[in-house]
């Protein structure tokens, strides 16, 4: 639906990218006509188009918290994830497509992070579109590099002691970080720790929020 | 040039850059259109997710900074499809040219 | 070497070595997919090394590591 609140933050804090009121750019044109002509050769239809994109909207760093809470409170999935990612995330009903994931588990001894230096490679089809931080010039050029004093720049301090993994996604799997679950919360149901668990602690540059 | 090492400027690890800034935004109508177009034809075999990057990659090292994340791809898609056959050059002028007409936001050019 | 194409082994890894974390695959070969040619099925590597071998001297933390998946045509034993 058109929006007219281009000025003004959405509900989630971020700013209205420049939409439907503002001047027509040319990869707009582009992408009018690029769909238009689709349709008009029978290779799609705007219902599909229509689907696809609530489908997309759909998906959001809250299936992956479900992933995570589970995993953490249920040790036989939490084997089943790290051994194959896809089919656990397909287990709790998660509808993510040819997605292939891996899933790598931070301990008291190892931090991982997720990155694509080659492009923006992200689990989309379980955590939703990636933000642009993990698209920019700065995050792909130096994560692989200097882990370190990136992860320091989102707030997050890895002790000495422990090992920090880089994943560069350059091909065909995609990552998910099972943060290490917040001390404080034994006992707790899975659908209340889901809720300690952020989008950042899912790509390795945050933590879980502590209760 | 003679200084060139063939490291292509999409394969960014290890180069130097600034801080990460945490920007965000949420993702406009046509934005999400593009990402669906992309999802649709790479699902119906017009074309593979390389093809995409090949054409991102092609555009050269300026296009990172001055397009959008979503102008390269709608880019790419479009690259992607007149090289499948799916529509001709003419065809995608003649529409370009229409749409423009049609006015002066992306609203009324999208109809909607 | 580094060829003017499409390419999925980034060019800070060339020349490195490391050890297999684990196999993967068969996927198909992304230097043909990307123009619009059958790929050929090949082993895909998630390939292990220390931040010492990838950055030497400049390693922030030696011993850190950096997995990366690697397509079998670019691998050599070591």
């Amino acid at each position: 639906m058109p929006h007219d609140h281009h000025d003004h933050l959405s509900p989630s804090g971020h700013p209205y990218r420049a939409d439907n009121d503002e001047p027509l750019s040319y990869w707009q044109t582009m992408e009018i006509a690029v769909r238009e002509l689709l349709i008009e050769k029978g290779v799609s239809n705007a219902a599909e188009i229509n689907a696809q994109i609530d489908a997309m909207d759909a998906r959001s760093p809250a299936d992956g918290a479900q992933v995570v809470a589970r995993a953490w409170t249920d040790p036989a999935f939490r084997e089943r994830l790290l051994a194959n990612g896809s089919d656990a995330c397909r287990e709790m009903g998660f509808d993510i497509g040819a997605l292939q994931l891996i899933a790598v588990e931070n301990t008291r001894d190892v931090h991982n992070v997720i990155v694509c230096t080659l492009c923006s490679c992200y689990p989309r089809n379980l955590l939703g579109l990636a933000p642009d931080w993990y698209k920019s010039r700065e995050y792909r050029s130096r994560t692989v590099k200097e882990p370190r004093k990136v992860l320091s720049e989102f707030g997050v301090s890895v002790p000495d002691g422990v090992q920090i993994r880089v994943h560069d996604s350059t091909a065909d799997m995609r990552y998910v970080v099972i943060p290490a679950r917040p001390e404080g919360t034994e006992g707790w149901s899975a659908e209340a720790l889901a809720d300690l668990v952020t989008r950042d602690s899912m790509i390795g540059t945050g933590l879980a929020k502590t209760p | 040039m003679t200084e060139f090492d063939g490291k292509r400027w999409h394969d960014m690890g290890g180069a130097g850059a600034g801080p990460v800034v945490p920007a965000e935004h949420d993702f406009a109508l046509w934005e999400k259109r593009v990402d669906a177009l992309m999802v649709l034809c790479s699902t119906k075999g017009l074309f593979t997710v390389d093809g995409l990057r090949r054409a991102i990659e092609d555009m050269g090292p300026d296009v990172f900074e001055n397009t959008t994340y979503y102008d390269r791809w709608i880019a790419a898609v479009n690259q992607n499809l007149i090289e499948a056959g799916t529509y001709t050059l003419g065809e995608l002028g003649a529409k370009m040219d229409e749409v423009a007409k049609r006015g002066e936001t992306y609203g009324q050019a999208a109809r909607g | 070497m580094m060829p003017p194409g499409h390419i999925r082994t980034p060019a800070y890894l060339r020349g490195k070595t490391g050890w297999i974390e684990r196999q993967l695959g068969p996927f198909g070969n992304p230097e043909q997919q990307a123009y619009g040619l059958l790929g050929d099925k090949l082993t895909l590597y998630r390939v292990r090394f220390t931040m010492a071998e990838v950055w030497g001297d400049q390693a922030e933390r030696p011993e850190d590591t950096l997995d990366a998946e690697i397509y079998e045509h670019w691998l050599e034993p070591a």
